[in-house]
């Protein structure tokens, strides 16, 4: 049971405020857009099929073609949601690219989309020539391989810098502390972009990684606090997360995937291309209804990692400043409503976080 | 207003060598002339803007600046043998035929200007627009690779001379439509150009379905990436396949039955791809290369026996084809560029530019299949209209 705290202690009234606006904003915007994504794939689901006169590729291709065009309407659909968030986070300088600079990201995030959908259709079509209504079975564990590789291979993707020397140095005897191997860490350049700061872990093996945002060093935040956001990514690693991460998604596409192959059975099965649209439409469908639970799964690793940047930094008082500088700096709402924390939190809030701090400096004595 | 083609193809090699040189006067006389008739241009357009139709006199002396440009140009570019006259007299074998003047809707004189911009865009792809366009466009390099051409064998290739004529014939139209002479748009099909037409064993089966859906063109470019990782892979299988089959056909006097049809599929493949993402076809292509399975197609010839020596030395036989095929290809990227805001507009592809892009897309067909030895018949470039295979 976590002591009770005020997050905004130590914060003036105003930036909590100006917090709680801002997401209200976002979350607000996030559900129209989801609800207008899932009209929006209803309706291509009940007429898409006309699409397949626009192919002369054979059954897989024209899959793939009806897989884009969905995409390519929901994309359409999620411009106006996605400009007013950007008009958003502008406004409150979060957000310092422009809007062209936007819609081309948008553009070639798009394409990349079209790419992973074709490759998905590419195998589940496939394997459904072959087994017709069990593909799923086999295409579960193919994806997880898939996953998996991906996991290892993203760290070499990232396009990034060596960190400072003290921060690897740091990292080094961290990494002695939660008894794991060393873990590179490197610096991705966003301060263009975004002044949000952030951090994540990622890869597999030899391909462990540590990424900082280049605003998370760029002065806002004081050395100790650094050390914490080090020890908590570490954390990830040493608790193996990313593993547990795959396997939590082999859970849920296992389901997933049977859904799908349910569903699309009453339009011939994915062997089928008109069955493309109701496919999409499934899993952005089935992937809403499973967010909170994966959610859950994630703040549950968020939560273990912030233990051990604890117990790895014994430094309570810099976790504490630490979030509520998230607050401050990246507009958290430190106390989100219920609904908004399952359905969309994939960290702990804020006042968890900070009582989750208390909580082991109470079990732990003085700090440091 | 049409183009005549009396050339005989023949070529007197003093005067090819020397054409340069021998131009100098006609360019200086060019140059006062196209001062001149910019001034004409203006006095033609007010009057134009309120008679609604241009006055005879002027017309017929701009009408004979164009004629004389188009004699030039011909003269300058190998299109034509004769050193031409100065006053662009009627009956040089490089000719253009004029109507009589014609009345002329006003919004379309008072907004010539603007409304000219897509027609100068192609007119780049003919005559070359400086450092933006490949070699200085199509006439250029037809003019630099028949210059020795004619040097040697004391005849212009058909194919050049017919592709010469394509790019005069639109330069002409172009200057009528810009000096007011007629509201009649630059027409780029190719079947507006007398050509010999000669038969080539590699053709493109074409169906002529126009309709493009609007939602597939907006995103034609993304749509395409699956089909481009795939052509990568593809062709990172094909080149070196392509070096065997040139080994193979050295030795043996013709490509292999297999190789040939797997390279055959891979050019297929590329041209339904290229005809996708150019809007020159409107559905997504299959992965195959299947023949038939197109509404562009190219058909090759089954496999033949060739000449060892051309086989040897095909790469660098086949440069003069891989140049101009470079500048014809310019003519299907902006032919592309401005079909995808008229096919979002219309819901459908311009006839004009659709029958530019096939012609394009045919002799792109062609110099492939001669390089990678599917046939061992040079590239026709003549810009011959297809028959539709509906």
């Amino acid at each position: 049971m976590l002591p009770k705290v005020d997050p905004a202690r130590g914060l003036e009234p105003k930036v909590v405020d100006k917090a709680e606006d801002f997401e209200t904003f976002l979350r607000w915007s996030f559900v129209a857009s989801q609800l207008v994504a899932l009209i929006v794939l209803a309706l291509y689901a009940w007429r898409g099929t006309r699409f397949t006169r626009e192919s002369a590729a054979g059954r897989i291709g024209t899959g793939m073609l009806l897989g884009m065009i969905g995409l390519a309407l929901v994309w359409i659909s999620q411009l106006p949601f996605q400009l007013l968030e950007l008009w958003w986070q502008r406004r409150h300088e979060l957000w310092n690219a422009g809007y062209l600079d936007w819609f081309l990201e948008s553009w070639i995030g798009l394409g990349a989309e079209f790419l992973f959908v074709c490759f998905w259709l590419l195998i589940t079509m496939a394997l459904a020539a072959v087994l017709r209504k069990t593909w799923w079975l086999v295409a579960a564990p193919v994806f997880v391989g898939l996953a998996l590789l991906f996991a290892f291979v993203y760290p070499y993707l990232v396009e990034s810098r060596a960190a400072p020397p003290e921060v690897r140095g740091d990292a080094v005897v961290f990494a002695r502390r939660q008894h794991t191997d060393p873990v590179k860490v490197a610096v991705e350049d966003w301060s263009d972009f975004t002044s949000v700061p952030n951090a994540y872990a990622t890869g597999l093996g030899p391909s462990r990684r540590i990424f900082l945002w280049d605003t998370l060093l760029d002065g806002r935040f004081d050395d100790r606090e650094i050390r914490v956001v080090l020890a908590h990514e570490l954390g990830h690693h040493s608790r193996h997360h990313i593993w547990k991460s795959v396997a939590w998604y082999a859970l849920i596409l296992l389901p997933l995937l049977g859904g799908v192959a349910w569903l699309t059975s009453r339009r011939g099965g994915l062997y089928m291309p008109r069955a493309v649209p109701l496919a999409l439409l499934a899993l952005v469908a089935g992937g809403l209804l499973l967010q909170p639970l994966d959610n859950a799964v994630s703040r549950r690793f968020e939560a273990e990692a912030d233990w051990m940047a604890l117990e790895t930094t014994r430094d309570p008082a810099a976790a504490r400043a630490l979030f509520r500088h998230f607050t401050r700096e990246a507009l958290e709402d430190p106390t989100p409503p219920g609904w908004a924390y399952q359905a969309l939190a994939t960290h702990p809030s804020i006042e968890e976080r900070i009582a989750m701090a208390t909580a082991w400096e109470r079990r732990n004595g003085a700090a440091r | 207003m049409r183009l005549i083609v009396e050339d005989d193809l023949h070529r007197s090699r003093l005067t090819v060598l020397l054409r340069l040189i021998l131009a100098i006067p006609h360019f200086l006389w060019w140059n006062v002339w196209s001062i001149l008739a910019f001034f004409l241009a203006i006095v033609i357009w007010v009057v134009t803007l309120i008679r609604g139709a241009p006055p005879v006199g002027l017309y017929t002396l701009q009408a004979s600046y164009i004629r004389y440009t188009t004699h030039f140009f011909a003269y300058l570019f190998l299109a034509a043998n004769p050193w031409p006259m100065f006053t662009g007299r009627p009956g040089y074998p490089i000719d253009l035929e004029f109507d009589p003047p014609q009345r002329q809707r006003r919004l379309t004189v008072a907004f010539r200007l603007i409304l000219a911009v897509p027609a100068l865009l192609l007119a780049v792809c003919f005559t070359g627009g400086g450092v933006f366009t490949y070699g200085g466009g199509i006439i250029l390099t037809v003019a630099f690779f028949a210059w020795f051409a004619c040097l040697v064998r004391g005849r212009m290739p058909s194919g050049f001379r017919d592709l010469q004529a394509y790019s005069v014939r639109y330069a002409a139209q172009l200057f009528a439509y810009l000096l007011v002479l007629t509201e009649r748009y630059p027409d780029v099909d190719p079947a507006s150009t007398p050509a010999v037409g000669v038969e080539h064993p590699v053709w493109l089966a074409l169906e002529a379905d126009l309709r493009r859906s609007r939602l597939t063109v907006f995103f034609r470019l993304l749509f395409s990436l699956p089909h481009l990782v795939w052509l990568v892979l593809w062709t990172v299988v094909a080149l070196p396949l392509s070096f065997v089959t040139w080994i193979t056909a050295l030795a043996i006097g013709r490509p292999p039955r297999v190789l040939h049809r797997f390279l055959a599929a891979w050019i297929r493949y590329s041209t339904h791809l290229y005809a996708y993402i150019t809007l020159a076809a409107n559905p997504f292509p299959g992965f195959t290369g299947a023949g038939g399975s197109y509404p562009v197609d190219p058909v090759f010839p089954a496999p033949e026996r060739q000449h060892r020596l051309l086989t040897g030395f095909r790469i660098f036989l086949a440069f003069p084809a891989l140049a101009v095929n470079g500048a014809v290809g310019l003519l299907i990227i902006v032919s592309a560029f401005l079909g995808w805001f008229a096919a979002l507009a219309l819901g459908r592809m311009p006839a004009s530019l659709w029958a530019a892009q096939a012609y394009a897309l045919r002799y792109s067909a062609q110099v492939s299949a001669y390089v990678f030895l599917l046939t061992g018949r040079y590239p026709y470039s003549g810009a011959i209209r297809i028959p539709s295979r509906s």
